[in-house]
């Protein structure tokens, strides 16, 4: 994009507060995160058989879970699993939907066709599905669980960016370029690809959210992250056990859960009136 | 291009999309690490017994025998039968499917009742703090967890409170009123997460709508606003809603898949979870296909409905 | 026929539609998971002995504390050796479609059970070559090798009578639409939603059935089963973990009835199959060690509220068969650091692969702080259980965490784990010596002999431990007080005769 369309879009994220607290909610998620080691109080691994499903109390905020583990200590250790398992595997989906985007909506003809065939089975197959299936088959682990959820959020952005550039491809400067002899590549390049960008960073924050929730599904599943190590997912697995007996297990996870995939939502929201191609 | 035509082709199209539909879960079950004959024998494994049944189930046969052993079958209308019952999967999948597709439906009742009166008042009343909340709110029902806010619901509704049951689901025609109360909890969870999608795509497709020249017009001949708001923006506003909430039910149809499994509902989504843990092929591959199959039909139904409602896309006036 | 006229008759036969089970006494139960296939022949899982026991007399049952009793057969008679034994059976039985229950249904149900492929019977009465038709209510089983555990055996699934003539008709299809000769006779299943079964009027013991239907109602989740019993939806919930015991204790209208149960939960050790094997198996003091490392008793009171109970051999403390002379020891780090040194191993680290499920899951984490005070490793893999149980089977661990359902028999507890070769010995344990104490332990009829056998074996299995004995957990029952007559066995099987609901 160009300066000064930049600073507009800058311009336009800022100026609405509802963004401004999400981006910062977003930012304090990632700070709790890379923190952690200072932040928590208690080590969340560290089991304490005498304090076993205690209600939250000065001396552990959030309570403790079934083996005596501080909630809220695992909340914050959590949230690095959670927020890999977040960002892991939408890069590796916008990474691998751009040069497949290309391929199929620069391209055309019968490759495109078959490409498209092949991505609609792919979408057609309940999202869950998928990554329940490819967790199963992998193992079941943090890594693994990222990986399935890549993997089956590929398809939507293999859509969204093959119809992007299906839409680029009849601009003005890219037909211009090619009258002046370009080749595809380098319009491809330097044109297209850019441009590219913002619906699938739009998408993106929507679809972090979407990971997410997935990764804490498969974990509540026992597909994810594996004890002891925590993760917002397997708390509520955890949790459901003593639902009556201890409800704080399961209120608190819900709860961050819900705060990121919120802050996540608003984000995109925002970063979507603000890259609104309407205005330029 | 005529509208029997456009659909002609599109369901042709369908064709190969649900084959690969079936070749990719196939190849994923196959990937899938435990072999179904063990995980039915469970604790103790007689090897003759576990064998007997891999031979019984072609499951000892290369993967593109059994995938064409299972296709011919599939064509004559024999889906299998459950590893783990013995019982006769379409047995299973007619039992099951009007389960999920009954909560489906009452889910979007729950969507549209909360969404589409948020998104029209929201649209009416653009910019001001009561738009904001309702999109704020709109937002917390994307965005809360649904197996979450599930059990958070049991707790409170059905353990604390003891209003509502928390499982025990009988048809309608069995006992209407358990039927009612067993499904209004899995229903507004799941509800919640549609009415936010349709709250905002009403208001934006209202917030159109009332841009446009038709409307002007009638204010400009001192039409009533309700009227306007009602009659004519909404009017023309549904074809969007509409074709949104067939793709929407289609995704409902799939994102059952916890809730069912959390409320204890006898549908689909359970049937899938179950299956896969169980490594009961037969009953995931039938549950996959007709999910997909569904999920297609519905697409193309809302590309049907906007093809119709949208004269400019019939090559007509 | 006036209006008024049509509209009451309409309304009394939709009255009488609506509710045709007015007189009817429903006995609602609870299950932990959905049944498999309800033919005793192939079936599996453990809630389907809930829904047999309704369903399909056995042979013999036996009482809560263990002893054979007579069920369709009236007596039994070893033959000479213990290779033969000749069963009576009992008069005027009948199966639910009709058919007389004689010894030709005997024969025929014993040979589908030997003889179907993918039988899981095959393994448990593995050992009848033939069986004779002596009169109409006498047979013969003619056994390859004396085996007295036989009769245990006829006590569950293997022991269970078909209907010849249905399983004639329905064949594969049989575990769909199940007939048999219990008290009550099959009605319907809605998969995963419920099975119904009702009162067989022909019942031979129909004097001591007082509930007219049952429905089995599968429910996964915990919560949502204790909260449907207290709701008074269910009547009856089995298996009830001890974290929900408070809470049906505190309730007034509900009771909950506990006892020891057969089985056990362990860890096997690789001790020779295959190179995984080589750590722990190198020598029995490091496999002491690490039993020594553990306080039973702790992991008891921390985890299931003394609930449970610490067990260290193949049948509860309570069991006639226990060897008193080895009580389950008390924790020792100091000995099991020494026995380490003397062994001449130093940081002693090893994988414990451990199921989901949260039991095991909770007391691995306990089991791992205890052995890093004895100076020991343990690393926790988590594997889903039918993947765990595999690599177990091809050497593909150096401990895994399972259990034992149990077997009425000591028998069925120790022989096939313990055996050379034993189809579950995952170890590759292999010691002749216990090896001739087991085969002549199950070839001896008397009691008092076969304690005096076992218990010479477990000087072996304490010295050598090829796996490490637990925890024996107690089956609760919960149930609503309109339920009278409840009776708890330590197979957690609810039985029905003398049950009452009010």
């Amino acid at each position: 994009m160009r300066g000064a369309r930049r600073y507009q879009v800058i311009r336009r994220l800022v100026s609405r507060p509802a963004t401004v607290i999400a981006a910062l909610v977003v930012l304090a998620f990632i700070g709790i995160a890379l923190g952690a080691a200072h932040l928590a109080p208690y080590n969340p691994t560290a089991t304490d058989f005498a304090a076993v499903r205690k209600a939250p109390s000065a001396v552990h905020l959030l309570g403790t879970d079934e083996v005596g583990r501080d909630v809220f200590s695992r909340l914050i250790w959590g949230a690095r699993a959670s927020l890999l398992a977040g960002v892991i595997p939408v890069t590796l989906a916008v990474s691998l939907s751009i040069p497949l985007g290309l391929l199929a909506g620069y391209t055309g003809g019968w490759l495109d066709s078959w490409m498209m065939r092949l991505n609609d089975a792919m979408l057609a197959i309940p999202f869950l599905i998928v990554a329940i299936a490819l967790a199963a088959f992998l193992g079941p682990s943090l890594r693994n669980a990222m990986i399935a959820i890549g993997i089956a959020s590929l398809p939507t952005f293999v859509r969204l960016a093959r119809g992007t550039v299906l839409a680029l491809k009849t601009e003005d400067y890219v037909e211009a370029a090619r009258a002046l002899g370009c080749s595809r590549p380098r319009i491809a390049g330097r044109h297209i690809l850019p441009n590219m960008l913002p619906p699938l960073i739009i998408q993106s924050s929507i679809a972090v959210a979407a990971a997410i929730i997935a990764e804490a599904s498969l974990a509540f599943l026992g597909l994810g992250q594996q004890p002891p190590a925590p993760s917002w997912g397997s708390m509520l697995n955890a949790a459901q056990r003593y639902l009556s007996q201890a409800p704080w297990m399961a209120l608190y996870p819900g709860l961050t859960i819900f705060a990121i995939v919120m802050a996540l939502n608003v984000l995109g929201d925002g970063l979507r009136d603000a890259l609104d191609p309407r205005y330029y | 291009m005529s509208l029997g035509l456009y659909i002609a082709r599109r369901l042709i199209a369908l064709v190969p999309t649900l084959l690969f539909v079936s070749v990719l879960i196939f190849s994923l079950q196959q990937l899938l690490p435990g072999d179904p004959a063990l995980a039915l024998a469970g604790e103790d494994h007689d090897p003759v017994a576990v064998a007997a049944i891999r031979a019984k189930y072609h499951l000892d046969r290369p993967m593109v025998v059994q995938y064409r052993i299972w296709l011919g079958n599939v064509l004559r209308g024999d889906f299998g039968e459950s590893l783990r019952s013995r019982i006769p999967v379409s047995e299973l999948l007619a039992s099951k499917l009007p389960v999920t597709i009954e909560l489906a439906v009452c889910s979007m009742l729950v969507a549209l009742l909360l969404g589409l009166p948020a998104g029209v008042i929201s649209a009416t009343r653009k910019g001001t703090p009561l738009d904001f909340t309702a999109n704020l709110v709109a937002l917390s029902g994307l965005s809360v967890p649904h197996f979450w806010l599930g059990i958070m619901l049991i707790l409170l509704f059905a353990v604390r409170l003891g209003w509502l049951p928390a499982s025990g689901y009988a048809p309608p025609w069995e006992d209407p009123l358990r039927n009612l109360t067993t499904l209004l909890l899995p229903s507004i969870v799941l509800g919640t997460g549609v009415a936010g999608v349709m709250m905002r795509h009403t208001r934006s497709a209202m917030m159109q709508t009332l841009d446009a020249d038709y409307v002007r017009t009638a204010r400009a001949k001192s039409v009533p606003e309700r009227l306007v708001v009602l009659k004519h923006a909404l009017r023309n506003a549904l074809i969007p809603i509409i074709t949104l909430g067939a793709i929407e039910f289609g995704r409902l149809l799939s994102g059952a898949v916890l809730t069912e499994q959390i409320f204890n509902i006898p549908g689909f989504g359970k049937l899938l979870v179950d299956g896969v843990f169980n490594r009961d092929y037969a009953v995931v591959q039938a549950v996959v296909l007709v999910s997909a199959a569904l999920y297609v039909l519905l697409n193309l139904l809302a590309d049907v409905l906007y093809f119709v409602a949208n004269p400019r896309m019939r090559g007509g006036a | 026929m006036s209006w008024t006229r049509t509209l009451l008759a309409l309304v009394a036969v939709m009255t009488l539609a609506a509710d045709p089970a007015a007189a009817q006494s429903v006995l609602r139960i609870g299950l932990n998971d959905d049944p498999d296939a309800l033919d005793p022949t192939i079936s599996r899982a453990y809630t389907g002995r809930l829904v047999f026991a309704a369903l399909c007399d056995k042979l013999f049952d036996v009482t809560p504390d263990l002893k054979i009793v007579p069920q369709l057969a009236t007596s039994y008679e070893w033959g000479p050796n213990q290779r033969s034994v000749v069963l009576k059976l009992r008069p005027g039985v009948k199966f639910h479609d009709g058919e007389p229950f004689n010894a030709e249904a005997v024969r025929f149900n014993i040979e589908r059970h030997l003889s179907t492929p993918g039988s899981f019977r095959k393994s448990e009465i593995g050992e009848v070559k033939s069986v004779d038709v002596i009169n109409d209510l006498t047979v013969r089983l003619n056994l390859s090798e004396p085996l007295v555990p036989l009769l245990a055996a006829l006590t569950d699934r293997a022991g269970m009578m078909i209907s010849p003539k249905a399983a004639k008709e329905l064949g594969d299809r049989f575990g769909t639409r199940p007939v048999c000769a219990g008290p009550y006779k099959f009605v319907e299943r809605v998969a995963q939603g419920k099975i119904v079964v009702e009162r067989f009027a022909d019942y031979w013991d129909k004097a001591n059935i007082q509930i007219d239907r049952i429905e089995f109602l599968p429910i996964t989740d915990s919560t949502a089963r204790l909260a449907s019993l207290r709701s008074g939806d269910l009547h009856m919930i089995e298996r009830v973990s001890p974290s929900d015991l408070a809470e049906i204790r505190a309730d007034a209208r509900l009771k909950v009835a506990g006892i020891a149960e057969l089985g056990y939960q362990m860890i096997p050790i690789n001790v020779s199959n295959g190179p995984k094997g080589k750590v722990l198996g190198s020598d029995p003091r490091i496999r002491q060690a690490i039993d020594l490392a553990i306080d039973r008793e702790t992991i008891v009171k921390t985890i299931f509220g003394n609930e449970y109970i610490p067990g260290n051999q193949f049948v509860s403390p309570s069991s006639p068969y226990y060897n008193a002379k080895f009580p389950v020891r008390k924790r020792d780090v100091a000995k099991a650091r020494q026995l380490l040194r003397e062994a001449g191993v130093q940081n002693l680290t090893f994988t414990l692969i451990v199921p989901p499920e949260r039991d095991r899951q909770e007391v691995a984490l306990v089991l791992q702080a205890m052995l890093a005070e004895a100076g020991i490793t343990m690393t926790i893999q988590s594997q889903e259980n039918v993947t765990m149980l595999q690599a177990g089977r091809r050497g593909d661990f150096e401990a895994y965490f399972t259990f034992w359902s149990g077997r009425p028999d000591p028998d069925g507890n120790i022989y096939t784990f313990n055996i050379c070769n034993g189809g579950q010995n995952d170890s590759h344990y292999c010691n002749a010596n216990l090896d001739a104490l087991l085969v002549k332990a199950r070839q001896t009829a008397d009691p008092a002999e076969r304690k005096k056998l076992y218990d010479q074996t477990t000087p072996i299995l304490m010295r050598d431990l090829p796996r490490l004995i637990l925890w024996h957990r107690r089956v609760f029952t919960g149930f609503n007080t309109k339920v009278q007559g409840f009776t708890p066995y330590p197979d957690g099987i609810i039985r029905f005769r003398g049950l009452k609901l009010s």
